[in-house]
């Protein structure tokens, strides 16, 4: 049967929204009351029926419309795409993970045909049918990476593994939560994460650096990772925070349920087959908290995380404006009573 | 979360003497499907089940990594080692049904590099067999220097003269040939990467100069997995699972662990990754240690030992496994 | 000077001699002082197969003390962008076992290492020693523009005029710090500018 692909938008009159089912499945990432980074790496294996883990590459409803957004962010900031040039092979390790995993998950949309180095890629929700030669660049539209990631939901870092560091070398990043690629490209894993406060005291960036440089072919892992934003706006770049900054002076008690989005980042990390590298997909979730607090546990407990969150995570987090006005609004659901434990509503 | 690798089930589809020392071996995947994917320098361990007794050695995949419908290694017959080649030569035949890991890549190629030196000893010309591979089909700039014993032992010597003409550089110990190296190394152009593997001075001779020369530590690649060495037996105690266990002679103290029934992680069993870095509770008695990944400070304080190639020699030793 | 600071905000060290078949310096103004340091710690001959590119300054200073030096080379030159075709050429030449040492300001040592980077050196294996001015280059995330010598926090983009915060996160590939809007989410709030980088 397939998956309805919604109209919408990420921008402008911003008519993103979720399906009843898709609230249900919205990667909730607090799996108590609190929050406080931890190295939170998991095995990255396929999770229960009509989950966001139910295929290891997730494609939803939001599919086509997000696509189209990254097309509109690439023909503004062609900047967005970029991959230094020995990083060419794992551009090609990337499509054909992707290819794979896409074909394999939703084989009703995605076909991938292969004769030797010949290979054929039906893409149905975008109406693409290209057939090329695997390894060369010249048979297709793009380079291999951005050819690929201009069909693939959430941003891509693909990250180069030499003198037991990671270095960002290469990437797709049109979602992010405020970072900037044209920046960081080329720094090691420290350098990338210098701006994140107090997580480097806590050591939690070594140890996440000794797991990822160890992560093995054919097990790949995942974390969650999470920030609000204002509106729908997939693009929340610092190149354009000058544009989307304002939006955050915009929240007001009446309108918290409809701007105010939890977004939620499902990122794994597969090691490459040919170049040995490691990709870095950063799949991004948005929830209005109208949606959201549709499941009575999940109000309780954002409630209780945004309310006793630190004032610099809040910071960086770009919450410090709003926070107020957004626990005001939360509080009158939270009536004090416990919550289950786990991510998932009750 | 384990590190270790996930497994593959293979079956032996040729064995092939390439001299007097070296055989190659073929394994194809049992269910017919293609083997993983592979980048030049990455290595498998393989699985030997040898009566009561499994041992579990790394080899390099010398094959292309552009095909991957066999994987194959190339193992240099050891006398007086602990008998992984000997099982190999002797016992492993086509059909034999067999596990090997996942590849892992401890030698990866610097992709920025202008320039790939390579410099290989003996049987360390494995690794670059898959490597040269990958490099040639990609139009990729590299160079081999290969110094073997005599001319019928210079395993793939003549393979490779044929693939790559120019590009590789024969050096017979017999006719006293000798690597120029000082002149080589001051010749290379900026941006060239080193990579060197074969027998442990080699190693050590080439990265010393290298670094006398000004090459700076990141574009020197090595790969050397010490073999486990034999030695006297020794009694471990193993705090965290309340056992005591005894190291054979020919067993390494890894191998001991597992045959107990415990299982650290391991990619290598060669002294290089540190994934089995075990933590010492207690010792009377003096570390063998064989490994390159523990620092010498690390070595001298007697806090720590990589199970794969080191040994005990004394009273009592307990680890905190 | 010791403000808290971030891991990718460049650390500098002190020029110490490394084993090498050449050397090649590159320094501005005070940079200069630098090396006459280094002479004195290095081994006798040192300079016998060393290169030293300076670029004095408005004060024409510390010429005559690098020439004393007695390197095989001495190139004296107006400005970084003046030297830039030579030091490419140079590059493009050499050979491993050259070296580099790169001192003075953070805009010149930036710039040279962005170049040694895109010829194929390796960034640890450089030797950094900051002198002089703590003026940064910052590149404006927005429209992408370099501001030169920047000195005050926030500081205004050359190029187009928003007011920037100067992070200490820094790019070795643009060679420059990071500037992002201040202002961003009300345009009418402007923070008092303040000498911060002098």
């Amino acid at each position: 049967m397939g998956i309805t692909f919604r109209k919408e938008t990420f921008r402008d009159d911003f008519t993103f929204k979720n399906s009843p089912e898709h609230i249900r499945r919205f990667p909730f990432p607090f799996h108590e009351d609190a929050y406080m980074y931890a190295v939170n790496i998991e095995p990255h294996v396929v999770g229960p029926k009509g989950s966001v883990l139910e295929n290891l590459i997730d494609v939803d409803e939001h599919y086509v419309a997000e696509m189209q957004d990254r097309a509109l962010v690439l023909a503004e900031d062609p900047l967005r795409c970029q991959s230094l040039p020995h990083m060419t092979l794992a551009g090609w390790d990337l499509l054909e993970l992707l290819m794979e995993q896409q074909a394999l998950g939703y084989p009703e949309h995605f076909t991938l045909t292969r004769d030797g180095d010949r290979w054929r890629w039906i893409n149905r929700p975008l109406g693409i049918d290209d057939t090329f030669t695997f390894g060369d660049t010249s048979t297709l539209p793009y380079g291999p990476m951005e050819y690929i990631t201009r069909q693939s939901q959430g941003d891509f870092c693909i990250l180069d593994q030499r003198d037991g560091n990671l270095w960002m070398d290469a990437g797709m990043v049109t979602t992010q939560a405020d970072w900037s690629l044209d920046f960081d490209i080329g720094m090691n894993f420290f350098e990338w994460h210098a701006p994140v406060p107090l997580a480097h005291e806590k050591g939690i960036f070594v140890r996440a650096l000794k797991f990822l440089t160890n992560i093995q072919q054919g097990k790949p892992a995942r974390r969650l990772n999470w920030t609000m934003t204002i509106n729908p706006r997939l693009d929340t770049s610092p190149e354009n925070y000058h544009k989307w900054g304002p939006d955050r002076a915009t929240v007001t008690p009446e309108n918290v349920g409809d701007k105010v989005h939890l977004r939620v980042e499902l990122q794994s990390f597969w090691r490459l087959p040919r170049s040995n590298g490691i990709v870095f997909p950063i799949r991004c979730y948005l929830i209005k908290m109208d949606e959201l607090v549709t499941q009575p546990k999940w109000a309780r407990r954002l409630h209780r995380v945004i309310r006793d969150l630190p004032d610099e995570l809040a910071n960086y987090k770009g919450l410090t404006r709003y926070r107020p006005a957004l626990v005001e609004w939360l509080s009158k659901l939270d009536d004090g009573s416990a919550t289950s434990p786990g991510f998932g509503p009750d | 979360m384990s590190t270790g690798t996930t497994k593959l089930d293979v079956v032996v589809s040729d064995v092939v003497p390439v001299n007097d020392l070296v055989t190659r071996f073929h394994f194809r995947r049992r269910d017919g499907e293609l083997l993983p994917t592979f980048s030049g320098g990455a290595h498998v361990v393989v699985e030997m089940r040898d009566g009561e007794r499994t041992r579990l050695n790394p080899y390099s995949l010398m094959g292309s990594p552009l095909d991957t419908r066999e994987y194959t290694i190339s193992v240099r017959r050891d006398d007086v080692g602990r008998g992984g080649s000997l099982f190999m030569h002797r016992n492993v035949r086509p059909g034999l049904e067999m596990v090997v890991s996942y590849p892992v890549n401890l030698f990866s190629l610097d992709r920025r590099a202008r320039k790939h030196l390579m410099l290989a000893g003996g049987i360390g010309i494995t690794p670059f067999m898959a490597q040269t591979a990958q490099l040639a089909a990609e139009g990729g700039n590299f160079e081999l220097h290969y110094t073997c014993r005599t001319a019928s032992l210079g395993t793939y010597a003549d393979v490779l003269r044929e693939r790559y003409d120019r590009r590789v550089r024969l050096y017979h110990d017999d006719l006293d040939e000798r690597i120029e190296l000082d002149r080589l190394l001051s010749t290379q152009p900026l941006g060239t990467h080193l990579y060197v593997c074969g027998p442990a001075g080699m190693i050590n001779w080439v990265r010393d100069r290298a670094a006398s020369l000004g090459w700076p530590a990141e574009t020197v690649h090595f790969e050397h997995f010490a073999a486990p060495q034999p030695g006297l037996p020794f009694d471990v105690t193993l705090a965290v699972s309340g056992k005591t266990i005894r190291v054979d002679e020919q067993q390494s103290l890894l191998e001991a662990i597992e045959a107990a029934g415990v299982d650290p992680p391991y990619l290598c069993r060669g002294g290089v990754c540190g994934q089995c870095e075990t933590n010492v509770v207690s010792y009377d008695g003096k570390f063998i240690h064989n490994d390159h990944w523990l620092s010498e400070e690390d070595h001298r304080s007697g806090c720590k030992i990589m199970p794969c190639v080191s040994r005990f020699e004394g009273r009592s030793l307990v680890l905190e496994r | 000077m010791v403000a808290k600071s971030i891991i990718s905000r460049p650390v500098y060290g002190t020029l110490s001699p490394q084993p090498g078949k050449h050397h090649l310096f590159i320094a501005d103004a005070e940079g200069a002082l630098a090396i006459a340091e280094i002479a004195e710690r290095a081994p006798p001959g040192f300079f016998d197969d060393s290169e030293i590119v300076f670029i004095p300054g408005p004060d024409g200073k510390h010429i005559a003390a690098l020439e004393a030096l007695k390197p095989a080379q001495f190139h004296q030159a107006p400005s970084f962008a003046s030297l830039l075709p030579r030091l490419r050429q140079t590059l493009a030449n050499a050979h491993m076992g050259l070296r580099l040492y790169l001192s003075g300001t953070e805009g010149l040592i930036g710039q040279a290492m962005q170049v040694a980077l895109e010829a194929g050196i390796d960034h640890t294996s450089i030797q950094t020693e900051h002198r002089g001015s703590l003026a940064r280059r910052m590149q404006c995330v927005h429209c992408k523009g370099i501001t030169e010598n920047v000195t005050t926090q926030p500081a205004t983009c050359a190029h187009c005029g928003l007011l920037l915060l100067v992070r200490d996160h820094y790019s070795r590939r643009i060679a420059a710090f990071q500037g992002v809007c201040i202002n961003a989410e009300d345009r009418s709030e402007i923070p008092p500018m303040e000498e911060a980088f002098p």
